[in-house]
Formats: structure tokens, C-alpha cells, sequence
């Protein structure tokens, strides 16, 4: 099954698909605003965060602001297009369960 | 998984989508009542002309120093309005009133509407004033088509019927002030009224 093949295992998680889904609509999020926004806990949104760096669907930057650490997410190209045919592979398997 | 717990991912994605990149208290509410203050506003100019001995509004001190206090005031009360009503809003849906997408939303519309107000100052100070309400129309447009990205609620449309009103108003030389009343009073009411009914209500 071609459509099921689509659904893609790294964004099976509330976190993982929230944290993609601020990301495509966003050029960069903090850590801060993702936090909030996904109502998660430190740790949580790191690891999330961390696995999918790790699949190359994000890229996390760390800087400093003053002496405060600010540490960025951006989706990269890759992540962009996992996630496109992730959403059509789940809206693909909607509509055939209708 | 079945087909429910599809749905449910792709209803968290849309909003986390909306929640992240646009400003989604501003309540319909407010929208009603700066279409209220205008009228009240426009009565009281209108009373003010009317009863100056002149046909004409010239800029020559007392009345029109009212007409221009009276033009803040309806600003002044539509924006302390529209502030509490988004923080009552954000506030019953457990969403947070000053980040990104406020700092995004009030950013975008600013800058047509100071760069209009200004302007609008500017030409006045050169006794041009024939073509005030038009231009505070069409730039009022252009900040709402501009926030619009930014936030929920169509004001696009809102935004587009205001340039037209303003682009009318401008061939139309001598009804400045009903257009005014119409653009910023009457589409206010029915807009805001719209809106509350489709976002508000339902919640």
C-alpha cells in the first residue's frame, strides 16, 4: 500500500506533528514560543526537537542574545516535503475510509 | 489508527498552523462598538459644523480643534476597546495576548495607517482639506488588507470595501463625511456583527 508508505513514522507523535506544523507556517520559532505554544515541558520539546533534527527535517540553531541562550528551530527543505505528503498521505487515507 | 485519529492530526495541524502565524482574539464585539463610537463621533462633528454659523469647516481654530479632538476620542475609545475585548478573548481561550502574532498583526497594520495619518496631518497643515475623509479611508483599507495575513476573520474584505468607499468618496468631492459615516460607522457595525456571529458565537 503505496498510501500507508507515505505516513511517515517520525511525525507520529503530538509533539513531533506540532512542532512541524509551527514550523511550515513559520520561518523560525524560540524554544520559548514553541514551548507555549505546544504546552510541553523542556525536556519533552527537546527530545522532540533533537529526533527530528536527527531525521534532517529541522535545523536547530543556538545563539546567544546578550548572555541569554536563544536556540531557534527552522524546517529545512527536506522537512517541508515530509510533511506536505505526510499531510496528503493522511487526508489520502480520510477520504478512503469515508 | 483508525480514520478519527487522522482527523484529529489534521485538525491539530491546522491549528497549530493558525494559532502560530496569526492573532485570533480580536472579537467581532469590538469591531461593533468602534462602528458605534463613529456615529456618535459623526453626530457630534456634525452638530458642532452645524450650529458654527458656516456652512463650511475652515481651519481657523475653535471648532475645528473640537472636530479633530472629537476624531481621537472615537480613535482613542476604539482602540482601548478593541484591547480589552482581545484580552478578555485570549483570556476565556487560554491563548497569550501579547507574542509573536500580536507583535506580526499590530506591525503590519501600523504602517500604512501611520504613514497615512501623518500624510493626512502633513497635506492639512497645507490647508488642503478636501480630500481628508477619502484618504482616511483608502489608508485605513490598505492597514486592514495589510494585517490581514496576520490575523483571523476576513478582514481583507473589510479592508477592500474601505478603499473603494474611499476611492468613491474621492470623485464625489463635498460628501466626505457621509462617506466617512458610512466607511468607518455603518461597515464597522455590520462587519463586526458579522464576524462575532461566525467566530464567537460558536464557541
Amino acid at each position: 500500500m503505496s498510501i500507508i508508505n507515505n505516513i511517515n513514522k517520525v511525525f507520529d507523535h503530538r509533539i513531533r506533528l506540532g512542532i512541524m506544523s509551527v514550523l511550515m507556517v513559520n520561518e523560525y520559532a524560540n524554544f520559548t514560543a514553541l514551548k507555549e505554544l505546544l504546552d510541553v515541558t523542556d525536556g519533552n520539546l527537546a527530545s522532540h526537537a533533537k529526533a527530528l533534527e536527527k531525521a534532517e527535517y529541522i535545523t536547530i540553531e543556538k545563539q546567544f542574545i546578550g548572555k541569554k541562550p536563544n536556540t531557534r528551530y527552522i524546517a529545512t527543505k527536506l522537512g517541508r516535503i515530509a510533511f506536505q505528503k505526510h499531510i496528503e498521505a493522511l487526508e489520502q487515507l480520510i477520504k478512503s475510509s469515508e | 489508527m483508525d480514520s478519527k485519529d487522522y482527523l484529529k492530526d489534521i485538525s491539530e495541524i491546522k491549528d497549530m498552523m493558525n494559532r502560530s502565524s496569526r492573532f485570533i482574539s480580536l472579537s467581532g464585539l469590538s469591531g461593533v462598538l468602534a462602528g458605534v463610537y463613529a456615529l456618535i463621533g459623526a453626530g457630534i462633528a456634525y452638530w458642532l459644523v452645524s450650529n458654527s454659523g458656516r456652512e463650511y469647516l475652515i481651519l481657523d481654530g475653535r471648532i475645528f480643534r473640537l472636530v479633530i479632538l472629537d476624531l481621537f476620542l472615537i480613535a482613542f475609545f476604539s482602540i482601548v476597546t478593541a484591547i480589552f475585548l482581545a484580552v478578555k478573548k485570549a483570556r476565556k481561550n487560554n491563548n497569550k495576548i501579547w507574542d509573536v502574532t500580536t507583535k506580526r498583526l499590530l506591525f503590519n497594520f501600523l504602517i500604512p495607517l501611520v504613514a497615512g495619518g501623518l500624510y493626512i496631518l502633513i497635506i492639512l497643515n497645507q490647508q488642503k482639506y478636501g480630500f481628508t475623509a477619502a484618504m482616511m479611508l483608502i489608508f485605513y483599507g490598505l492597514a486592514l488588507v495589510n494585517a490581514s495575513k496576520y490575523s483571523i476573520g476576513d478582514i481583507q474584505y473589510l479592508g477592500i470595501i474601505e478603499i473603494v468607499l474611499g476611492l468613491i468618496c474621492a470623485l464625489l468631492p463635498g460628501y466626505g463625511f457621509w462617506f466617512w459615516v458610512l466607511g468607518f460607522g455603518v461597515m464597522h457595525i455590520v462587519y463586526g456583527t458579522v464576524m462575532y456571529f461566525k467566530f464567537d458565537r460558536k464557541k
